[in-house]
């Protein structure tokens, strides 16, 4: 498609826009309903009401919440480097959104449905550090740079694992294409998946998310309680809100991701015919919209991870973890149990 | 006009620019995203010319997990610019030499060699599964050599390890199989306040 794309003239560029706009303002409105989703999940794991003010139940609140974001005055430290601190929000909400290119919803529905898709998005998730760190530097603040230097020491490690934890879902599907993984996993419903033969990368690929995308008990790069906010405490406004969203954004993408990856993608979990009859998107959704579940739920759990646990988990629980498995996995494929992987 | 030809222009003017910048820009952060521009700008020539792999990993390798690096090293040197001038113009003669040099090496390979007259490559097939045919040749025809980069590249990640590894006295660090084997036992004793009951 991504060939096509390029041959072709200049209504491809155009299709390609509708494409992109098809995806990104669901994106964004599911972004803003994340927001009221946590804030009333939460509130309701700690027997309160959550907001309810706007709107019926609360339902408007992420209109209000983006009203009052867009409002507010953008203030730039005096002692800021001004380009690079206006940059960096925007280093991190282009990667946030570009790494939906990939992203298969159907059966060859993407906005591009390449190859090298799972590689693509590896290396495009990767680049949001860099908004993390350039706004810790140039904000000329002591808790914003300790928050950066947190927040890359913690991706590098668990990109590693998160990688790896990819070469075990390569290995089974023998493909890099998205939409072929989710194929290879069809069958006999939710054991054809492959949460099951491929489990330690399963557990390993979700946390890492979690961790990825510095959210709790990973969030010690925005720590409220020892940095204040972290890499964003200077920032306010519209800057703030582009950090926000690329926060969200990267918590549907990694649970999206999840589905495709280890949990059959838009495949009914038992295959019946009533099952499926309904629309493959639906079963993508819901899944997708559980394992969100799953990130407030763990954030309503579990108290911050200590900052040296954090890389001892990363680096010496999560790499043996993955390789020693890779290893299974590789001798599993060369005897006659590959019958039962696939 | 070909989108690919405009998207071709487009890149390799941004990759030439930013590299310039990266050995002109005072500020060593700035040389460095500059840096991660220009890496960026040749992955998508790579891409242009259907070699996506190269491409992904080029962006996944240099500007992932090298550049994250460098950039975390240059932001904690307090760099001195002043002090980084020092001495240019006793380097210069030096340095332009070297330049010179390499121009004159590229220039005998590209007028001698057939590298210079690269015919125009066959048109790639659509989704052309370049990812498969690299792997199939590193594996059955450059095994040896892709051996031989990989125990080369082990050896050196287990120097850099070695490096590292030294004993300093009087430093203080958690004993973490002693935290996890705590049970709360040890560190909480219930006291009965109101003493025995009468």
């Amino acid at each position: 498609m991504m060939q096509d794309f390029f041959h072709s003239g200049w209504w491809a560029v155009l299709w390609s826009i509708i494409k992109i706009v098809i995806v990104v303002v669901p994106l964004l409105l599911g972004v803003a309903y994340l927001t009221l989703a946590e804030r009333k999940v939460i509130g309701y794991m700690q027997v309160r009401l959550g907001p309810n003010r706007v709107g019926f139940r609360g339902s408007l609140q992420p209109i209000a919440d983006a009203l009052k974001l867009m409002f507010k005055e953008v203030i730039i430290p005096t002692s800021a480097n001004r380009f690079l601190f206006l940059a960096a929000p925007v280093l991190a909400f282009v990667p946030a959104l570009l790494v939906w290119a990939a992203v298969p919803f159907g059966p060859d529905v993407a906005i591009s449905n390449m190859n090298a898709g799972l590689l693509y998005v590896l290396a495009i998730a990767g680049l949001g550090v860099y908004g993390i760190i350039v706004a810790g530097w140039a904000s000329n603040s002591k808790y914003a740079f300790l928050g950066a230097m947190r927040a890359a020491a913690q991706l590098v490690a668990y990109e590693i694992a998160m990688g790896f934890a990819l070469v075990g879902v390569l290995m089974l599907a023998q493909t890099l294409n998205l939409s072929k993984i989710v194929e290879a996993q069809a069958g006999g419903g939710f054991w054809s998946w492959y949460w099951l033969p491929l489990f330690p990368f399963f557990l390993v690929y979700f946390i890492s998310g979690v961790a990825e995308t510095n959210r709790a008990p990973f969030d010690v790069a925005e720590g409220e309680s020892e940095i204040v906010a972290g890499f964003h405490v200077e920032y306010s406004g519209m800057a703030f809100a582009l950090f926000f969203l690329a926060e969200y954004a990267n918590m549907i993408f990694v649970s999206l991701l999840t589905t495709v990856l280890f949990l059959g993608g838009w495949y009914a979990p038992i295959n019946t015919p009533l099952l499926n009859w309904i629309p493959g998107l639906v079963w993508l959704l819901l899944k997708t919209a559980f394992l969100l579940y799953v990130f407030l739920w763990i954030r309503a759990t579990f108290p911050r991870y200590r900052y040296d646990q954090i890389m001892r988990l990363g680096w010496k629980v999560f790499i043996p973890v993955t390789i020693a498995w890779i290893v299974v996995v590789g001798i599993a494929l060369e005897t006659p149990m590959r019958a039962l992987l696939r | 006009m070909l989108i690919t030809t405009i998207l071709f222009y487009l890149f390799s003017a941004i990759l030439l620019g930013s590299a310039t910048a990266v050995i002109t820009a005072r500020n060593p952060v700035y040389a460095s995203l500059f840096l991660v521009l220009a890496f960026f700008n040749a992955a998508a020539l790579f891409i242009l010319l259907g070699a996506e792999f190269l491409g992904l990993v080029l962006i996944l390798v240099y500007v992932g997990a090298v550049m994250v690096l460098f950039l975390f090293v240059v932001m904690m040197l307090d760099i001195n610019l002043t002090r980084l001038k020092e001495g240019f113009l006793s380097y210069l003669p030096l340095g332009l030499a070297i330049a010179i040099l390499g121009v004159l090496e590229l220039a005998v390979v590209f007028w001698t060699s057939p590298l210079g007259h690269v015919p125009a490559p066959a048109p790639i097939p659509a989704n052309a599964d370049n990812t498969r045919a690299l792997g199939v040749l590193l594996y059955t025809h450059y095994l040896y050599p892709f051996e031989i980069a990989a125990v080369i590249l082990l050896v050196a990640i287990i120097a850099a390890i070695a490096l590292t590894l030294r004993r300093r006295q009087g430093t203080k660090t958690q004993n973490i199989d002693a935290q996890m084997a705590v049970r709360a036992k040890d560190r909480l004793s219930l006291v009965n306040l109101r003493g025995p009951e009468q």
